[in-house]
Formats: C-alpha cells, sequence, structure tokens
C-alpha cells in the first residue's frame, strides 16, 4: 500500500465516493430503457433482477425427434442433452435457469420473461461437419437434371479456371461421371454468392502442399452418383428452414455418405462430400471480430474455431488434399444441423488447428453461435414446443422475510459492534453500509450487463455475506487494540495494526476468492451462481476495508474524542488494559516525530 | 465491558490463558463424540433428497378457476413433503410433488380433478426429472477436488504443509459435523442446503487461516530460542486470537440466525430455513473447530518434529534452571523423551509468569527509541523475545 494512502486517508474517502457514484452511474447506463414493451422507471432500472424462483420466466418443452419405429428415447442421451443444454444456457449468463427433464421431454427454464431468444438458440442441435463441396449450383430447382448447356453461357465472367482440371484425387472410382460438366456454373455463382467466405481461411501456417493420394473413400466427383445428381437437381433452397427441418429427420443427415443441401440464405446448393471433421473434434469456439487480410477489423464477426488434438490433424489432412484441388472440389462447406453456413474454398494448407466459420454474422449471432458450439452437438433432434411463461415458485413473503430478517439480523450486528467497541462500532455500522450500497450497486450492474439474478437463496447469502466481511473489521480493531495494549500511542497503532492486519485479511479473502473462482469455472447450474456471489461479496470486502474502514479509522485517530482514548471510543488504554504510563511517560512533544515513522513501518 | 477489554487485553499478554493445547484430547473427545453422532445419524436417518435432486412427479391442471393456493392445498391433502406450484402460461397450474406411487398419483390426480371441476384428462401427470441432475453435482465434486488441491498448495506456501493438512482436517471435521447435525434436524437437502455447505467450506477455511497466521507469527524464529514450546506459542495464538474468534463468530451468527428464524418459525418452509440452518450449524462449527481442533492439530503434528523436540527439552530445562518446583517434574519427565502431551499443561501454565515480568521489562525498556523494533515483520517474537531477554538480564 503507497505510503499517500495512509497519509491522505480524506482523497482515498473521495476517491471511494467517486467510484460508488460511477457504480450507479453504470448501473444506469447499462440499464435498458424498456424490457419488451414495459418502460423501465428509473427505479426499476436500480433494481436488482430476480432468478427464476421469485420472479418467474419462461419455459419451453422440447421433445426429442424420433425415427420411424424406433424404441423410446435412450435415457442416456436425454441425460446428456440436458447437461449440454445447461453448459449452453450458464453460457449466456449468471441466470441459475432450469433444466430438467420431464418424460421423454426436456424443459428449459429460463428467468425473466424477454429473454425468449435465449431458448431459440440453447435448443439447436448444433451437429457441425466439415464436408468437401463435390459439386454447387444456385439454389432452385432445375427442371432437368443436366444444366451443363445453360450452365455453361451463365459463366463467360467469372470462372478462372477452365473447367477440365477435376481431376478425380486417387479415389478408387474408374471414372468421372457426366456431372464434371455443370461445375462452370457453381464457380460463377460463388464468385458473388459468398465472396467472404474466402477470404475467411488466411489464417494459416501454409506449409508445402503435398498433395496426398489417401483420399478417403467417398470423396471426390467419382462419389456423385444419378441418384445424388436427381436429388440435387430437384432440390429448392427458397426456404432453407424448411430444408434443414426435413434434413433434421433422424438418420437423414448421415455424417458417412454425402449430403444434398443449401446454404442458410438459400442462395446455393451443394452436394456435399461425407463428413471429414466433425464438431466433436472442436475444441473451443469464440466469437470475434473478422479481421481482412491486413488484419483490419471489417466490421463483420465470425466464429473462431480451435480443434482438439485429433481434429487439428484430421483438417490438416483435409485442407491438403482440397488446397491441390481445382474448382468446387477445392471448396469444403461448414454444415450446421444440414444447412451450411459458410463454404470457402481452401487457399492453404491449414496445420495449426484453427478455422474461422464467417456467415454474415452480428455479433449476437456469432457470440450464440460460439456458445453453442463449444458444448458439443445435442444427441437428439428436438422439436420444440410453445413457449410458455412460468409464475414465481417462491411467493413475495419469502423475499420480504428473507430481506427484513437479514435487514434485522445487522442491525443486531451493528448494535453488537456498538457494545463491544464503542465508537468503532460506529466504523463498522458505516463499513457495512458502505458495503450493502457497493453489493446492492454491482448486483444491479451485473443483472444488466451479465444477467446476473438473485434467487432467495442468493439474497440469504449477500446479506450472511456482508454480515461475514464485518470479520475483516474485527480482525483490524483486534490488532488496533493489541497494539494499544502494547503500549503504543493510537496514532501509531492504527497504521501498524493495519500493517499486520492487512495480511490476514488478504491471506483470509484469497481464499474464499479462490473458492469462488474454482466453483465458478469448473462448476454449472445453482453452484455456479453461488461461486459468483462469494467471490463478489470478497471482491467488496476487500474494496470496504482499504478505501473506507481504514482510512476512516486513520482520520478518527487523529480527532480528540478517539485519539485521546476517550472512554466510549473503544479504544481507551485504560479499558483496554495497557499498561499506565502510554499516555503519560510520552511526552507529547514526541508525538510527531513518532508520526513520522509510521508509514516506514507500515509498509515495510 | 471495560471487564471485558481487560481479559482481551490479559489474553493477549497471556497473563489469562485457557489451555487449549494442553486440554486438546478433552476436545478431541468432543469432536469424536459430534462425529460419531453425525455418522450414525448420516448412516441410520440419512439425507433426506429434496425433489430437486431426485426428481418427482408433476400435475397439470388446466382450469381457469385454479389458483396457486388453491391447487397447493389441495395436493398438500393427499401426499406430504415438498410442494412446487407454478402457473405456467395463462390458465395452467403446474404442481410439483416428490416420487409418487401410481395410486397416489391417481388420488391426487382425481382429488384435482374434483376440486376444480374438470375431468380427470384434464389434469395431466408425468414423471419429472432431478432440475439439480447428476451432472451438476459431479462437477461440484470435481470443483471441490480442484479447490481442496489448490488451497493445499497455497496453504503450504502461505504456510507450511502441516498446517495445510491441519486445515483440511478442521475443514473435513466441519462438514462432517454439519452434514451430520443437518440430517438429525431431518429438513430436507435442497440446492440451498448445498449452497449452505458450500459457503462454510469458505468460511471455514477463512477462520482457520486467521488464527494460523496468528500462530505463525507467533512462531517466527521460535526454534532458535529457548523460551517457549511450539505448542505455547500456538496457544499463546489461538488464546491472543479468541476475541476475535468470538466476536467474528457472533456478528457471523446474528443474521444468519435471524434468517433461520424467520425460515423456521414465520415462514415454515421454503430455501430460507435450509440455508440458514446450514450455514448456522456450520459456521460455529467453524468457528469451534479453528479454536479447539486446528490449531491442536497442527500442535501435534509439530511437535513430533525433532527440533521442536529439542525446542521442548531447552525450554523445559530453562524452566527448570529457574527453579520453580512446580516446574522440575515436568522438566525431568521432557527430558526422558515423553512427547508433548503431558507436559503442555506445565509449559502453557508456566507462560502467563513469563510475560507479565516481561511486560515490566519492557516498560522500562520503552522510553528509548532504540529499542523499538526495526521492522515490523516478525515482530511479536521479536520484541517477546527482546523483552524476555532484557527481562532475563534483569532477573539475572
Amino acid at each position: 500500500m503507497a505510503p499517500p494512502t495512509q497519509s491522505r486517508p480524506g482523497r482515498t474517502l473521495a476517491v471511494l465516493a467517486v467510484l460508488i457514484g460511477l457504480l450507479y452511474g453504470f448501473v444506469w447506463l447499462a440499464a435498458p430503457t424498456a424490457l419488451g414493451e414495459d418502460q423501465l422507471s428509473a427505479g426499476q432500472r436500480y433494481q436488482p433482477r430476480l432468478g427464476l424462483d421469485l420472479e418467474g420466466g419462461t419455459s419451453v418443452i422440447l421433445t426429442p425427434r424420433r425415427a420411424e419405429g424406433a424404441g423410446p428415447v435412450p435415457k442416456d442421451s436425454l441425460n446428456q442433452a440436458v447437461s449440454i443444454i445447461r453448459n449452453r444456457v450458464d453460457s449466456f449468463g449468471v441466470a441459475e435457469s432450469e433444466v430438467t427433464t420431464a418424460g421423454d421431454n426436456i424443459v428449459i427454464s429460463i428467468p425473466g420473461k424477454q429473454d425468449k431468444s435465449i431458448l431459440d438458440t440453447v435448443q439447436q442441435t448444433a451437429e457441425l461437419r466439415f464436408r468437401q463441396v463435390l459439386l454447387s449450383g444456385p439454389g432452385v430447382a432445375t427442371p432437368t437434371s443436366t444444366a451443363s448447356p445453360s450452365a455453361a453461357t451463365s459463366t463467360p465472367s467469372a470462372s478462372p479456371e477452365p473447367s477440365t482440371s477435376g481431376s478425380p484425387s486417387g479415389s478408387a472410382s474408374p471414372s468421372p461421371t457426366a456431372s464434371t460438366d455443370n461445375r462452370a456454373v457453381p464457380r460463377a455463382l460463388r464468385a458473388n454468392s459468398s465472396p467472404s467466405a474466402s477470404a475467411t481461411e488466411t489464417p494459416a501456417t501454409t506449409s508445402t502442399p503435398a498433395p496426398t493420394a489417401s483420399a478417403p473413400p467417398g470423396t471426390g466427383q467419382a462419389a456423385i452418383t444419378p441418384e445424388l445428381q436427381q436429388e440435387f437437381a430437384e432440390l429448392d433452397c427458397t426456404d432453407p428452414e424448411a430444408v434443414r427441418q426435413e434434413l433434421r429427420t433422424p438418420g437423414r443427415d448421415n455424417p458417412k455418405k454425402p449430403l444434398v443441401t443449401c446454404d442458410e440464405d438459400g442462395a446455393e446448393k451443394y452436394i456435399l462430400g461425407p463428413a471429414e471433421v466433425l464438431g466433436t473434434d472442436v475444441d473451443t469456439a469464440t466469437a470475434d471480430l473478422a479481421m481482412n487480410n491486413q488484419g483490419v477489423a471489417t466490421g463483420g464477426w465470425v466464429v473462431n474455431l480451435k480443434f482438439t488434438g485429433e481434429g487439428k490433424k484430421k483438417f490438416g489432412d483435409v485442407t491438403r488434399r482440397l488446397f491441390a484441388e481445382q474448382g468446387d472440389l477445392n471448396r469444403f462447406a461448414i454444415v450446421l444441423d444440414g444447412l451450411s453456413v459458410s463454404a470457402p474454398t481452401t487457399n492453404a494448407v491449414i496445420t495449426n488447428g484453427e478455422a474461422t466459420i464467417s456467415g454474415n454474422f452480428t455479433q449476437d449471432e456469432a457470440r450464440d453461435l460460439a456458445n453453442v458450439l463449444k458444448f458439443g452437438a445435442l444427441p437428439l433432434t428436438f422439436d420444440p414446443g410453445e413457449v410458455q411463461e412460468v409464475s414465481a415458485t417462491l411467493g413475495g413473503e419469502q423475499l420480504r422475510a428473507g430481506v427484513i430478517a437479514g435487514a434485522i439480523g445487522l442491525a443486531l450486528v451493528v448494535l453488537y459492534s456498538l457494545l463491544y467497541y464503542r465508537g468503532l462500532g460506529l466504523v463498522t455500522a458505516a463499513s457495512l453500509l458502505v458495503a450493502g450500497v457497493i453489493t446492492y450497486g454491482m448486483v444491479a450492474l451485473l443483472g444488466w450487463q451479465l444477467g446476473f439474478r438473485l434467487s432467495l437463496a442468493g439474497v440469504a447469502g449477500l446479506i450472511v455475506a456482508i454480515g461475514i466481511t464485518a470479520d475483516s473489521f474485527v480482525v483490524y480493531f483486534e490488532r488496533i487494540r493489541d497494539e494499544v495494549r502494547d503500549g503504543r500511542t493510537l496514532r501509531v497503532a492504527v497504521e501498524t495494526g493495519w500493517a499486520r492486519a492487512r495480511r490476514t485479511i488478504l491471506a483470509a479473502d484469497f481464499v474464499s476468492f479462490f473458492a469462488a473462482a474454482v466453483l465458478y469455472l469448473l462448476s454449472v447450474g445453482g453452484v455456479r451462481g453461488f461461486a459468483f456471489t462469494l467471490g463478489l461479496t470478497t471482491l467488496i470486502d476487500i474494496v470496504v476495508v482499504f478505501l473506507f474502514t481504514k482510512p476512516l479509522v486513520t482520520l478518527l485517530a487523529r480527532t480528540k474524542f478517539f485519539g485521546q482514548g476517550h472512554p466510549l471510543s473503544g479504544l481507551s488504554p485504560d479499558r483496554l488494559g495497557a499498561p499506565r504510563r502510554t499516555l503519560t511517560t510520552r511526552p507529547p512533544s514526541r508525538r510527531p516525530a513518532v508520526a513520522t515513522r509510521i508509514p516506514k513501518e507500515a509498509s515495510s | 465491558m471495560s471487564r471485558v477489554g481487560t481479559v482481551g487485553a490479559r489474553l493477549y499478554r497471556g497473563e489469562v490463558s485457557y489451555d487449549f493445547i494442553g486440554h486438546r484430547k478433552l476436545w478431541y473427545v468432543v469432536s469424536l463424540v459430534l462425529i460419531a453422532v453425525s455418522v450414525v445419524s448420516l448412516l441410520v436417518r440419512g439425507l433426506t433428497l429434496g425433489i430437486e435432486f431426485r426428481g418427482g412427479a408433476e400435475f397439470r391442471v388446466a382450469a381457469p378457476s385454479a389458483s396457486e393456493e388453491s391447487v397447493r392445498n389441495t395436493v398438500s391433502d393427499v401426499v406430504g413433503g415438498e410442494i412446487v406450484v407454478q402457473r405456467v402460461g395463462n390458465s395452467t397450474i403446474r404442481a410439483q410433488t416428490e416420487t409418487l406411487t401410481s395410486d397416489e398419483l391417481e388420488e391426487v390426480q382425481t382429488a384435482l380433478a374434483e376440486r376444480f371441476d374438470v375431468s380427470s384428462d384434464e389434469v395431466s401427470t408425468q414423471f419429472i426429472g432431478p432440475s439439480w441432475g447428476e451432472d451438476i453435482s459431479r462437477k461440484a465434486l470435481r470443483a471441490l477436488v480442484f479447490f481442496l488441491i489448490g488451497i493445499v498448495i497455497f496453504l503450504s506456501l502461505y504456510f507450511e504443509w502441516k498446517m495445510a493438512l491441519a486445515a483440511m482436517i478442521a475443514l473435513l471435521h466441519d462438514l462432517l459435523i454439519t452434514a451430520g447435525l443437518y440430517s438429525l434436524v431431518g429438513f430436507e437437502v435442497t440446492p440451498a442446503t448445498v449452497i449452505g455447505f458450500l459457503t462454510i467450506l469458505g468460511y471455514s477455511l477463512y477462520d482457520t487461516v486467521v488464527v494460523f497466521d496468528k500462530v505463525r507469527e507467533n512462531t517466527a524464529g521460535l526454534s532458535g530460542g529457548s523460551r517457549m514450546t511450539y505448542s505455547g506459542a500456538v496457544n499463546l495464538a489461538v488464546n491472543q486470537t479468541l476475541v476475535r474468534s468470538i466476536n467474528t463468530s457472533i456478528i457471523a451468527l446474528l443474521p444468519i440466525g435471524a434468517i433461520l428464524f424467520a425460515g423456521v418459525v414465520l415462514l415454515g418452509a421454503g430455501p430460507l430455513k435450509d440455508l440458514a440452518l446450514a450455514l448456522f450449524i456450520g459456521v460455529a462449527v467453524g468457528a469451534y473447530s479453528s479454536v479447539f481442533i486446528a490449531p491442536a492439530v497442527l500442535a501435534g503434528f509439530k511437535e513430533r518434529e525433532p527440533a521442536m523436540q529439542a525446542l521442548a527439552k531447552r525450554v523445559a530445562a530453562r524452566q527448570g534452571k529457574a527453579a520453580t518446583p512446580s516446574g522440575s517434574p515436568g522438566a525431568s519427565r521432557k527430558a526422558a523423551g515423553v512427547p508433548a502431551d503431558a507436559e503442555l499443561d506445565e509449559a502453557t501454565d508456566e507462560t502467563p509468569a513469563e510475560p507479565v515480568g516481561a511486560a515490566s521489562g519492557a516498560a522500562a525498556a520503552r522510553p528509548r527509541p532504540g529499542d523499538r523494533r526495526p521492522a515490523s515483520r516478525p515482530r511479536p517474537q521479536q520484541r517477546k523475545g527482546g523483552r524476555n531477554r532484557s527481562g532475563g538480564k534483569k532477573k539475572r
């Protein structure tokens, strides 16, 4: 602690006042002016947001889709789905949502009546697959199965290389099928339908392209059967969502087989090879600002993927093979729940295990997708039921009783410390008040910033935590009194006592904070909410002790009432049993000399 | 109040002290009895898990006339236990109960249908899974293991590994007794209870850290001298922090007690009482173990070290020289290598005498500024050592 804090307690207190003012200002800025249709009054903006048990929320029932004639939904898959959905819900903030099973269904309940969009995101299956593009075309149904003549005419401008190069990689199939002909079409179309896609694969550590001859079976154009050709021709991408719904039928989207599908905006359709890299190969996913080649943000958002060790190798192999290819075969599609999100060209061999998905994402979309991908795909596909509002499970009287009881309890704390510590008890009271004000402001702010919501247990926990905060004052006061008992004057004792109390307080608070951090990072659901509260109150404890209690005591020690050890100050040397001579044997003239020594002692 | 303050001062100087370490066997017995009761209670009564952990049955009534309160009453007339009632959408009320037999299920269904004048079909029933599923518990346990490993490392670095071990033993002691007493009271275990347990985890360690911080301060550089045994220094630390321990416990227990009162007496149901009961027991047991158990366990570990045994011999020898007749038998026992337990009473009984003499010595020295300790870090040790030395000189 820097000496100025000790010598200028007034300034420290002013800093704290400014910080608290800023905190409450931030709450005002962070709070929306309206929630849904309801305008928020000033009071409501400063209200902490309450949890599912106290405020109610929104609930949706997900019914797993079953294949025809398949048996009951396996319990394991259901539990796994619950766990994944819970992780996803948690990644949206510290709201203590509830995910549970009801019969064969999954029920998701989130607090608050306006956050319905979260429900759409978390129930996404999020099956991510990387498939090689075998063939692409405009997203409309073509009446004839092969469209080569018209295709050829439509592409004079954009096809950069002759479409003759489609030498199928070393797959065992005898000859390219007739479909090679219409490869020119997609090239042209791709040039304007997904221009950004090709730029995204640049974070590459390009190694020398060594085309491997060991392409897995089913890749390359050899895999395009007449049936696929037929399906491709008939596919109509004007309503991509309908295509997705159809593809989500269990057993329909088989990773081991080629897939005919659309891209998300329906502009393009593809025949895709079997999946070569899967969602399970993804280690983490983050939403980032899109960068162009120069590393300048373009204003768009992308999702960056980091593969696991296995995924890194697979992805490296795929890009190595595709890099050697030309035309459509040079592209791979990133398929999410059946539809292609983007289908970039491979212009480098990517061996660092990183890939970027660029669609036309907004920040929220990119964040949602990253959150969903991070925790893997659901083992089942669900049909969402109606979204319903649910009421609070606990009546308002529970919250009222808890708050009133807590307030009475804290009042007793103040009373006790007044009785025991006399004048210093007032410091306790003021410190508790400041801790309460900061806690309230933080809870309100984090409610708007992080979606932090208080359950009843959380409210009680906060009150108790504020009480436990008082321990820091007790540790400090007892140290001061010990120093006075050792015969120091109060002004010295306040500083030397602080130097020692500070270490104890920091060590003990570190233990609490460490507990909070580990529990927060490694657990889910209610435990996570608790850990958040614990960490928050621990930090507030440190702020209050350092920026309020200590400077206040320093200031008070300069007053006659405390400094001279008035019997009611709680620091009377007589009453503390200090040797009598403390005040009498030391000539008053010595005091300044002692006082100048303080900072050195205290900061050592 | 002034008397309390004076007692604090006398505790601080060691004029008054309770021999926590010397009487440790008594407190070990107390703890063992509590643990035995807890284990028996956990095995016999067990912990009743709430529907959040076990799942249960759910009824949905679609009747415009139904209110949350009326549904709750209707269901609770048929089955007991925890009932969670919630309005879903505009006209549906959902009631969740503990797992029911199919007979009970039908009974509740009929009761609800009759009460709200709808056909039985309009009261849907289904089994619901736990909202606090196994995966939450598993992840929380994993987090706990990581936390405990981390905290042992931290305490080993900040203090020493024996202190870390003693703190862990005290922590397990607290958790076991809290769980046992909770099961004895017979409240259901809800998520609020688990949160209470987790709070105790942090609180118990926090409390122990505060006491051990003082122990470390008192024992720094101890083994070089012959003034005080390790156990004696620990005992002094516990006595010096006793006032803090009592005050902190009272201050922490006041709001918890108020919430417990409100939860049990005024509301009678809901998460407040579960949380507050777990916290109340845990904070009380945590305070108890930080005073009576953790320091004693630590002293037990440390007194096995050869350096500390040698110290104990030197202290005994010195006290023998000081020629208090009562000191000599203790000294001879110590010389014979009898481990800490027996001689502690004497060692610590001696301590009050010392600082009194020391205080006067220090008081005489005080006006000289040169006598002030140079740095504050290992202060009490140096100071007390210094005092003692000056006191000793005067005696000689």
